[in-house]
């Protein structure tokens, strides 16, 4: 398997006042394409920090962090976009679908910053729809569908576009547990079937058991990692 | 779905307030558009004065009169083609409350020299020449006092006495004349001059203004210099001013009706711009999640600032459109019951084109602080608040 993502000695500092706040310093992490990640870690580790630099929505103080190769850390933000664009799904844990948007105009969100047909957009959407199990409910708003379903569609809409990379924030951190698992099993099937690429922070050590990786960070320092339970 | 579907689906998206809001910068629109008409519209009327048309009236004030003697000194200046003169009567017909707009003229140079603007049949024009006690009426006069060529009527001033003691002038309509236009006003009375001169009490030989057509409107400075130099240092100094300044300055005494029109409509912009831009600062607030959201699945910012500027431009371009289209409605459904007070009435290209800058003006000055701030939105502190 190649490498998608190498970062080397990431730092990421915040000031507030005249108070610097180191988050990382000299952070190094490899993961590989078709990994399915997951961070673990109390609050305040660092781990919404580290999934934010994986998807290029925020930007190292220092070091370097490369996509396929290619340096993203350097990228202006028109640039960043771009490459969050093609390249990477969200899922968060309060799913943050637009409201007034209907599933399936939801989905096909993504869709708007390609060249894609109308058509090709409406037939991507509904393929996206049929991989979570939600065809039938494509034309009902979010407020009309349940918390796993809504996190279906974002699920849905995170892979319209066929990203290689998923980012999952607690995707399970708003649900019960059976639907948690259901949602955990469809991520490791866009894992295991689709070769998706997924990161995944967790507090939740039964999401963490469908991760290939288990990366135990504190402070700003992976102090341990495990394999799958 | 395209990009106009987003915006549209976020602006209607609280209907209760999207639909107030749009009442709003329509009710602004909808006030524009109608003072803007009516602006316009006592403007047309001084501007469809003939430009070679002057007014000499007392130097103090126009309600201050001139001696007859006056009229035949104009005359003789060079370049004054046709001369007249008339004076305000105060007239009303049995009830102080029925008033008549009435003027004691010198008839026959006075129709010749609002002969485009008097449209008499000749026969009545003759008879009205001929008979000293004669009227003619305007057709929307005539038909709202229901008078009828050769009826006689007896004519009251709320200003002048007779010699008997009485106020009362009878008088026959001789004539009933219309405008130049289906539209012009004709609310209005003429009369012999001497008629009424030879036996009222007081202002004997004097009267209310000189009006003429010069030969040539380039002259009109000359000559306005030229008559009120004859009469400087007199004890009724003049001021001579062509028909349009005069009927300006006639309709200035009701105040600055286009500094009135002005503060009343930017009062109304201001507010709609003070709402507008809390509705748009407040939807643009409570979307931040959303906002993040959309820049983290890879909207750049410059196309979430376009689309927030696209929200505002539409709320104020619908708005903006319906209030110009009622008032639209609105001024050419009461054009017939105003004729007679402003015959132009009507919204004019000139006020629609400039409520079509308006509505870009606003929607930019309402989106552009909201567009920035989506725009320079930080994903990670937005994200972070929620």
């Amino acid at each position: 398997m190649s490498k998608l993502f190498d970062l080397h000695d990431v730092a990421k500092r915040f000031t507030r006042g005249k108070e610097t706040i180191t988050i990382f310093e000299g952070l190094s992490l490899a993961i590989e394409e078709g990994d399915f990640v997951a961070i673990m870690g109390p609050s305040g580790s660092g781990k919404t920090t580290l999934l934010n630099l994986l998807g290029g929505v925020d930007q190292p103080s220092s070091g370097e962090i490369r996509f396929a190769g290619e340096r993203i850390d350097s990228l202006s933000e028109t640039g960043l976009a771009a490459w969050r664009a093609a390249n990477v799904g969200f899922i968060f844990q309060f799913y943050n679908l637009m409201p007034m948007l209907s599933a399936e105009r939801n989905v096909e969100l993504p869709l708007l910053l390609t060249s894609l047909s109308r058509a090709r957009r409406r037939q991507s959407v509904e393929a996206a729809l049929k991989l979570v199990g939600l065809e039938d409910r494509a034309r009902h708003l979010p407020k009309e569908l349940s918390g796993g379903q809504q996190q279906r569609v974002a699920i849905a809409r995170a892979v319209v576009s066929d990203p290689k990379l998923l980012l999952c924030d607690e995707p399970t951190g708003d649900l019960d547990r059976s639907t948690a698992d259901e949602i955990l099993k469809m991520l490791s099937l866009l894992n295991a079937e689709f070769g998706k690429t997924i990161v995944m922070v967790t507090h939740d050590p039964e999401a963490a058991k469908y991760a290939k990786r288990v990366l135990h960070l504190d402070k700003g320092r992976f102090v341990g990692e495990g394999g799958a339970a | 779905m395209n990009e106009l579907f987003l915006v549209w689906s976020n602006l209607v998206r609280r209907r209760l307030r999207f639909a107030l809001t749009l009442f709003a910068i329509f009710i602004a629109f909808l006030i524009f558009g109608v003072l803007g008409s009516l602006r316009a519209g006592l403007q047309s009327g001084i501007n469809l004065t003939a430009d070679n048309r002057l007014v000499t009236v007392n130097k103090i004030n126009f309600t201050q009169p001139l001696p007859i003697s006056y009229l035949n000194r104009i005359r003789a200046v060079e370049g004054v083609q046709v001369a007249s003169h008339a004076a305000w009567f105060g007239g009303y017909v049995r009830d102080p409350r029925n008033v008549v707009v009435s003027f004691a003229i010198e008839p026959e140079s006075y129709l010749q020299v609002y002969a485009d603007d008097i449209v008499l049949e000749p026969a009545q024009q003759e008879a009205f020449l001929r008979n000293r006690q004669g009227l003619i009426a305007g057709e929307a006069l005539a038909t709202a006092q229901g008078w009828k060529i050769g009826d006689r009527i007896p004519v009251q001033s709320n200003i002048f006495t007779r010699n008997n003691g009485t106020t009362t002038w009878e008088m026959v309509v001789e004539g009933i004349f219309r405008g130049p236009e289906e539209t012009s006003d004709t609310r209005r009375m003429y009369f012999h001059y001497d008629y009424m001169n030879e036996s009222r009490t007081f202002g004997k030989d004097f009267t209310g203004l000189v009006v003429f057509n010069t030969a040539d409107a380039d002259q009109n400075e000359r000559i306005s210099r030229e008559i009120d130099a004859l009469f400087v240092n007199s004890s009724q100094e003049t001021q001579t001013d062509t028909a349009k300044a005069f009927n300006k300055a006639f309709l200035a005494q009701f105040g600055n009706i286009t500094l009135i029109i002005t503060s009343v409509v930017s009062a109304a912009f201001f507010t709609i711009l003070l709402i507008v831009g809390n509705t748009m600062m407040l939807a643009i607030r409570e979307r931040t999640t959303e906002i993040a959201v959309l820049k983290t699945l890879g909207f750049r910012s410059a196309r979430v600032f376009r689309m927030v500027l696209a929200e505002s431009m539409f709320l104020s371009v619908i708005g903006g459109l319906l209030g110009t289209v009622v008032a639209y409605l609105f001024v050419t459904g009461m054009r017939k019951a105003l004729a007679g007070v402003l015959p132009d009435l009507s919204l004019p290209p000139s006020v629609m084109l400039q409520a079509l800058a308006i509505m870009v003006a606003l929607g930019l000055v309402t989106g552009l602080v909201p567009a920035f701030a989506a725009m320079r939105l930080n994903i990670v502190t937005a994200l972070g608040r929620n």
